[in-house]
C-alpha cells in the first residue's frame, strides 16, 4: 500500500491536477506551462496556507 | 493585401467545413473511454501523451493508496461518486474487473485515494470535452 505523506499527497494532485487544467484551459504550449505552473502554486500554497490556519485554530 | 486575405479567409472556411465532417462526437467518446486518446485521434501527440499520463498516473495512485471504486448508491452521495468513477471511462471498468480497489476506507490514505480516483475521472471528462472542442474548431 503507497502511504504517502500529507504534503506529498497535496503535491502529487497538484502535478496531476495542473497539467490537466494547463493543456485544457489554454491554447499555444507557452501559456499551458504558464497557466499550469499558476495552478500548481495555487493549489499547493492555498494548503499550505490553510494548514496554518487551521494549526492556529487548533491552539 | 487583398488576396492574402482572401486566402486565409478561404483557408479558415475549408478548416471549418473539414471539421464538421464526421462523426464530431469521436474524439470526445474516445477521450472519455480511453484517457488521452480523443487528442491522439486528432494527432495532439504530445497533449494526449500528458494528459494520459496524469490522469491514469492519478487513477493508479488513488488505487495504489487503497481508494474505493463506487459501485452502488448506498447514500445520496455516492451518486456523486460514482459520476465521478465513471468519468474514468474503461480505466473503471478494467479496475472493476480485476477487483482493484478497498472494499471500504479504513484509513485516511485510503479517504485521499478515494478522493483522487473520483477526480481522476473529472479530469478526465473536461480532457474529453478539450478534445471535442478541438475537433469542432471552438479551440486550436
Amino acid at each position: 500500500m503507497f502511504k504517502p505523506s500529507h504534503f506529498a499527497a497535496v503535491v502529487l494532485f497538484a502535478l496531476f491536477a495542473s497539467v490537466v487544467f494547463g493543456i485544457t484551459m489554454r491554447e499555444t504550449p507557452r501559456r499551458m506551462l504558464h497557466y499550469g505552473i499558476y495552478c500548481f502554486v495555487l493549489f499547493v500554497g492555498s494548503a499550505v496556507a490553510l494548514s496554518w490556519v487551521m494549526f492556529f485554530i487548533a491552539r | 493585401m487583398a488576396t492574402a486575405q482572401n486566402n486565409n479567409a478561404a483557408t479558415r472556411q475549408g478548416k471549418e467545413q473539414e471539421s464538421r465532417q464526421g462523426f464530431v462526437y469521436l474524439p470526445l467518446l474516445v477521450g472519455w473511454l480511453v484517457p488521452g486518446a480523443g487528442h491522439f485521434l486528432l494527432r495532439k501527440w504530445g497533449r494526449g501523451a500528458f494528459l494520459s499520463a496524469s490522469i491514469v498516473g492519478m487513477f493508479a495512485v488513488g488505487l495504489a493508496m487503497q481508494g474505493m471504486l463506487f459501485t452502488g448508491v448506498h447514500q445520496i452521495l455516492d451518486v456523486l461518486g460514482l459520476a465521478g468513477d465513471l468519468g474514468n471511462g474503461l480505466l473503471y471498468v478494467a479496475a472493476q474487473l480485476l477487483g482493484l480497489g478497498a472494499d471500504q476506507v479504513r484509513v485516511t490514505t485510503a479517504d485521499y485515494g478515494t478522493r483522487f480516483i473520483v477526480v481522476a475521472g473529472l479530469l478526465n471528462v473536461i480532457a474529453a470535452v478539450d478534445a471535442h472542442n478541438l475537433r469542432t474548431g471552438r479551440k486550436s
